[in-house]
């Protein structure tokens, strides 16, 4: 699983970090970013809850085989 | 063909969908409502349907559109020829303006705010103790409360709230157009006058930041700066003010829950989400169509105007089980009161805190609040504003 914010879409709006504050933050301009060493952590249901909150769906949370 | 319900429509109960509205929850996703100057639109009640409609780029927030749905005639009167900053562009214009305040805005930022909104509100609750019971709730602690905040995280003198708090309430709710002119023309003048003395004495507000960006950069360009300035300290008190005055009375009126709160506070962020939920105080977000647009197995035609109603979106129960009634261990989340898509509420984390903070306090140490008058007598806000008490007399 791996977790990606595309930047040109984020409105900064915080959903991520308030719904999934342990994977997600927001960088000193404000965008959503993924918490280092959180990248694969795509599995928890939070991470799913949060990618839904996203009101300009920025967050995409992908299987990925090794 | 049955007669269209008109839009906008005043609530019955302050905390209900109004009741005109009622024959359209039958009706969703989508069915058509009369505006005052006898077009007809889209009236969006579905949930899905609003998250896929907000999300869609094709429908414009442009007020000077010769088919935008303006919901009144005062707001025409200032509306029509000009737009507001932020929430009256599309990309790419809006995303240039929204890039500049949300660094102000975070998670992280609005944290570290929470102990100065804490003394304030404690301050607050010091005067109303100090001079009561009674108190008059909107003008003592609801207004003051995201008023004050608002003030210190721009960069706005305090001292100056009553004339800003009046233009505010003229342009919101007039009573006519030319007092929603004038209202719009005063407080840009004072926010004009505002902004040109921090160009030789810089603070820490946020208005100070853009200051210091126009200096360095060139941009925003002087009216820009006035117009965001006008829409961030419209918005930044006068819906937290209306949730924290009708969240009260909410809970007051639901006495279970409200035990429920008082026993538990871990459950207050989960509650503030239902209250915004159930609330909907911004109720009516508008957009016309710059191309065809289907949703739900129907076509809005380019041109066509749609406004959504926040209420019913809210109370849909295809989203919502039992939707009508207040529940604290329900997953609110995804309601829509702050909107959706690009446009959805900059300040929304600022006003989970102050709600949370404020409502968390009153609960905590006035025990014994209650309503001063009886329930069915306490005004409200008609229904072409935002919604909100207009008055809230209580007793502890």
């Amino acid at each position: 699983m791996r977790i990606s914010i595309d930047t040109d879409v984020c409105i900064g709006a915080g959903q991520c970090a308030l719904v999934s504050p342990e994977v997600f933050t927001q960088d000193d301009d404000g965008f959503g970013t993924v918490v280092p060493g959180r990248a694969s952590d795509a599995g928890g249901p939070l991470v799913r809850e949060a990618a839904r909150s996203c009101p300009v769906r920025a967050i995409t949370v992908e299987e990925v085989t090794a | 063909m049955t007669e269209t319900v008109a839009f906008p429509q005043s609530r019955t109960c302050p905390y209900h969908p109004p009741a005109a509205y009622d024959p359209l929850r039958d009706e969703r996703p989508l069915s058509r409502v009369t505006l005052w100057d006898g077009r007809q639109v889209w009236f969006v009640s579905g949930h899905q349907a609003a998250r896929a409609l907000l999300a869609d780029q094709r429908l414009s927030t442009d007020s000077t559109h010769p088919s935008f749905p303006i919901p009144t005639e005062r707001v025409a009167a200032v509306r029509t020829r000009r737009r507001a900053a932020l929430l009256g562009w599309d990309d790419p214009e809006h995303n240039v303006q929204r890039r500049m305040l949300i660094p102000s805005f975070t998670v992280k930022r609005i944290e570290g705010l929470r102990p100065r909104i804490q003394a304030t509100v404690d301050r607050l609750v010091d005067a109303m103790e100090a001079s009561g019971p009674p108190a008059e709730l909107v003008s003592a602690f609801a207004l003051p409360v995201p008023s004050i905040v608002i003030c210190d995280l721009l960069g706005v003198p305090y001292e100056d709230h009553e004339f800003f708090e009046e233009q505010s309430r003229r342009l919101l709710r007039g009573p006519t157009s030319e007092d929603t002119e004038d209202a719009l023309a005063r407080l840009e003048g004072y926010l004009g006058d505002l902004i040109d003395g921090k160009h030789a004495e810089r603070g820490e507000g946020v208005l100070d930041d853009l200051v210091a960006r126009q200096q360095r950069d060139g941009t925003p360009g002087r009216d820009e700066l006035v117009q965001l300035a006008s829409i961030l300290l419209i918005a930044g008190h006068e819906t937290t003010a209306n949730m924290i005055s009708l969240g009260t009375y909410t809970l007051l009126r639901h006495p279970e829950r409200l035990a429920e709160l008082r026993a538990d506070p871990g459950l207050l962020p989960g509650a503030v989400e239902e209250l915004l939920r159930f609330l909907s105080i911004a109720d009516g977000m508008l957009r016309v169509a710059r191309e065809d647009v289907e949703v739900g197995g129907v076509v809005i035609r380019a041109g066509e105007g749609v406004v959504f109603s926040t209420s019913l979106i809210n109370r849909d129960s295809a989203a919502y089980a039992d939707p009508d009634s207040l529940d604290w261990k329900r997953s609110a989340r995804h309601h829509l009161a702050f909107g959706y898509g690009i446009h959805q509420c900059l300040g929304q984390n600022l006003a989970r805190a102050e709600m949370e903070i404020a409502l968390g306090t009153l609960l905590r140490r006035l025990p014994g609040l209650r309503l001063a008058a009886p329930a069915e007598e306490i005004p409200f806000k008609p229904g072409d504003t935002i919604q909100g008490m207009l008055e809230l007399p209580v007793a502890w």
